[in-house]
């Protein structure tokens, strides 16, 4: 099993001006491959400079990433792929809000941008891979066959967001940051020791298209403005008003404004979101105490797996792992969990694992909470 | 390696590199009145002099400045400014709208803050502007036109204008002409007496000279409010010390582009030929940009359209063999736009996209075309499979 072919291959770098996918693209270059790194502007009208919160859409990234570039000494264009990310990834970010769910706006960007829209058209241009800064391991087995795992440093790893890839894309998929066990200031000491001026940059935390972080108003924007509501207790009694279901999520307690205290005095937490009804119901914390759920759109590493199994379960981005059993059963997948599990929401992606092994994801459509069954839940 | 992009930028010739370092190790500012100012002074003014002969001008008429740009924004703004202070009723500004950036945004930037009335000249698929369309323009209303800009050649599809004809409608209602020349220099006869322009943009670095210096070949009579404000150089135009290494380097790719144009035309024209018949047969339907015409285009300038292809997958394709070329148009960020000249020409901007501009100089070889008939045509087909995205 290696991590990384003995023959040179022709690499697109994708290089976010971050220093993680400068890194990424210079350990690539270094190992002999023939690269190339390419920013992707995924703004229709990228800010000068960045405000705010950290994006990756200004231009001042893109300058980043070239200079990085000329400093790892490959060619480096910019891509305008944002007509294809406003449609993959920002109408469907919308819209899942819109639903009342959780969107994950980050895997989607992988699955139809960083390991499609790209890497169809580097295929098609003469490239054998994309690399980008990803953590996460790539395994080849014997028969040639790829597996992906999490990276070597748990508190980095970033297999959840890159569960959405099937085994195709993953042939062509390059990670060189995951393969080793080197802290964000290693990193960061190699990027400066590489005379790579990003070393310094901070981390991009929030989602790039909402330079401010401000997602609520960004959704208010999109999907006309605040829409005043009522905040329900599991009974269906006024307890408050909201001004707007979408910007609210499962698990959820700040921010919810209730003028008076519950019957027993402790905090409560969103139940669940009805934009239908423009209603927000919350309860006390035991009640999100989810059992089961079912997900949709299944996406296997590999081939899908046959019966129900034992597997471990992420459920959001920076999550913790959890003991599932799942079963696809005609194209939804069937997750119960071990023990119930607190704040899951609608929307994200549950990632199953064998080990560190990511055997597939989907994304999560209902929940049961105890005493429910999956199918039935909210 | 072949590098097929001169209309960016052309080796300095030797001669230019042995003024330029020459001057470096010289101390003295033009304007000091001691002798290493008076010295440093003759030779700004010996370059000047150098320039004005192989421009047809006058030493006076020569406004030197730190580039095309430079010259573009002061005769564009400048001369309105002033026009306008004239006569408050001059604010239609008549310009080509295949002008390059330093032209296009300097008007656009009239027209949103200094109350400017653009129009835009309509002009022919080969990009050209005719006689009759501008006389059409000026003589609706004479009275209101600041002034008209029509670039001598293109730079990016290499069409020429009808400079001399232009220039006679505008003389004919007295109205100052400016034309970019940067592309035409070295390459066309360009002599400013006998074009009967008011003003004239040319820059050192597109003739074998340094970067940051250009000049404005400007008439007698026009005083253009400055751009730059200082110690009153440059006829008080255009005020800041002059780079006397640059100037001194200037002058003699001047002298050495206007002696040398006729056989550069005739051996690089015949270059030029050869790589756009090696280009079409690779790739017969590939489409051949500006006039088809030898004597309506630059000699060394071959553009062409590849349907079906985006001009940045063939720019990567090619740049990864070593040859080095230019799609043509402005980038924004990075990005690259489909041309404003195309799409003044009335191209498709589907087809606008797939452009790819060969641009030859004084260090062009045949095994540069050889090495682009090799690659040209694999790299098309490759490139029509990534398509348009």
């Amino acid at each position: 099993m290696t991590q990384t072919s003995q023959r040179p291959l022709r690499v697109l770098a994708a290089m976010s001006g971050g220093v993680d996918s400068a890194v990424a693209a210079a350990r690539a270059a270094e190992a002999g491959h023939d690269v190339t790194g390419v920013h992707l502007a995924l703004s229709a009208n990228p800010q000068s400079f960045r405000t705010g919160a950290r994006g990756c859409c200004t231009i001042e990234d893109s300058r980043d990433a070239r200079r990085a570039a000329d400093v790892i000494g490959i060619p480096f264009y910019v891509w305008d792929l944002a007509e294809r990310f406003r449609e993959d990834v920002v109408d469907d970010f919308v819209a899942e809000y819109e639903a009342g769910r959780t969107p994950n706006p980050c895997l989607r960007c992988n699955e139809k941008i960083k390991f499609a829209a790209l890497l169809d058209k580097a295929l098609a241009l003469g490239f054998d891979a994309v690399c980008t800064g990803h953590y996460a391991t790539v395994v080849v087995n014997e028969d040639g066959t790829r597996e992906m795992h999490r990276a070597s440093d748990m508190a980095k790893d970033q297999s959840y967001v890159l569960g959405v890839l099937d085994e195709k894309q993953l042939a062509h998929a390059m990670f060189p940051l995951g393969d080793t066990l080197t802290t964000k200031d290693e990193i960061r000491a190699e990027a400066e020791r590489r005379g790579l001026a990003v070393a310094k940059k901070p981390d991009s935390h929030d989602i790039c298209f909402i330079a401010d972080g401000d997602t609520q108003g960004f959704l208010a924007g999109r999907l006309g403005g605040p829409a005043e509501g009522d905040i329900l207790d599991e009974s269906g009694t006024k307890v408050g008003t909201h001004e707007g279901a979408f910007g609210f999520t499962i698990g959820q307690r700040k921010g919810l404004r209730i003028g008076h205290p519950a019957p027993d005095g402790k905090p409560r937490y969103v139940l669940d979101i009805s934009p239908v009804n423009n209603t927000v119901t919350v309860g006390p914390v035991e009640a999100l105490d989810v059992t089961a759920l079912t997900a949709l759109r299944p996406r296997w590493c590999g081939t899908a797996p046959a019966g129900p199994g034992t597997y471990t379960a992420q459920l959001r981005a920076h999550g913790g792992e959890t003991e599932v059993t799942a079963e696809l059963v005609d194209g939804t997948l069937h997750v119960t969990f071990a023990e119930p599990v607190r704040g899951v929401a609608p929307g994200q992606a549950v990632v199953l694992y064998d080990g560190t092994r990511v055997v597939g994801s989907a994304t999560i459509a209902t929940t049961a909470r105890r005493g429910e069954p999956a199918a039935a839940g909210r | 390696m072949a590098y097929l992009d001169h209309a960016a930028t052309t080796p300095m010739l030797p001669e230019a590199i042995a003024a330029m370092t020459a001057q470096l190790a010289v101390t003295g500012n033009a304007s000091s009145l001691h002798a290493a100012g008076r010295r440093a002074r003759r030779t700004v003014e010996e370059s000047r002099e150098t320039l004005a002969d192989a421009l047809g001008a006058r030493p006076s008429e020569v406004v030197l400045t730190s580039g095309g740009t430079e010259a573009d924004n002061l005769a564009v703004k400048g001369l309105y400014w002033a026009r306008r202070d004239a006569d408050p009723r001059r604010t239609r500004v008549l310009a080509s709208p295949v002008e390059h950036h330093a032209v296009l945004d300097a008007v656009d930037w009239l027209a949103e803050h200094e109350g400017a009335t653009v129009e835009y000249l309509p002009v022919d698929r080969y990009g050209r502007v005719h006689p009759d369309a501008l006389r059409e323009a000026v003589a609706r209303d004479p009275d209101d036109v600041a002034l008209i800009t029509v670039m001598w050649a293109n730079n990016e599809i290499g069409t020429i204008m009808p400079v001399h004809e232009l220039a006679e409608v505008a003389r004919e209602f007295d109205v100052p002409m400016h034309a970019d020349a940067v592309q035409a220099f070295g390459q066309l006869e360009v002599d400013f007496a006998h074009s009967g322009l008011a003003a004239m943009t040319v820059s050192a670095h597109k003739i074998g000279g340094p970067f940051g210096i250009g000049a404005l070949l400007l008439g007698r009579d026009y005083a253009p409010v400055p751009v730059l404000h200082g110690g009153g150089q440059e006829r008080h135009v255009r005020s800041g010390t002059l780079d006397v290494p640059a100037v001194a380097s200037f002058a003699v790719a001047g002298r050495l582009a206007a002696e040398g144009r006729e056989e550069f035309a005739r051996e690089i024209g015949g270059l030029r030929d050869e790589l756009a018949d090696a280009v079409l047969r690779a790739v017969p339907d590939a489409l051949l940009g500006g006039d088809p015409a030898p004597g309506g285009r630059l000699p060394a300038n071959a553009h062409f359209t590849f349907p079906g292809c985006e001009g940045d997958s063939l720019l990567l394709l090619l740049d990864a063999q070593g040859i080095e070329c230019s799609t043509g148009s402005a980038c924004t960020a990075g990005i690259a736009q489909p041309s404003h000249v195309l799409l003044a020409t009335g191209t498709d901007p589907d087809l606008a996209r797939g452009t790819l501009r060969f641009s030859l100089g004084h260090t062009s070889t045949r095994q540069d075309v050889e090495d682009l008939a090799r690659a040209i045509g694999p790299a098309v087909t490759r490139a029509r499979t990534a398509g348009l995205t």
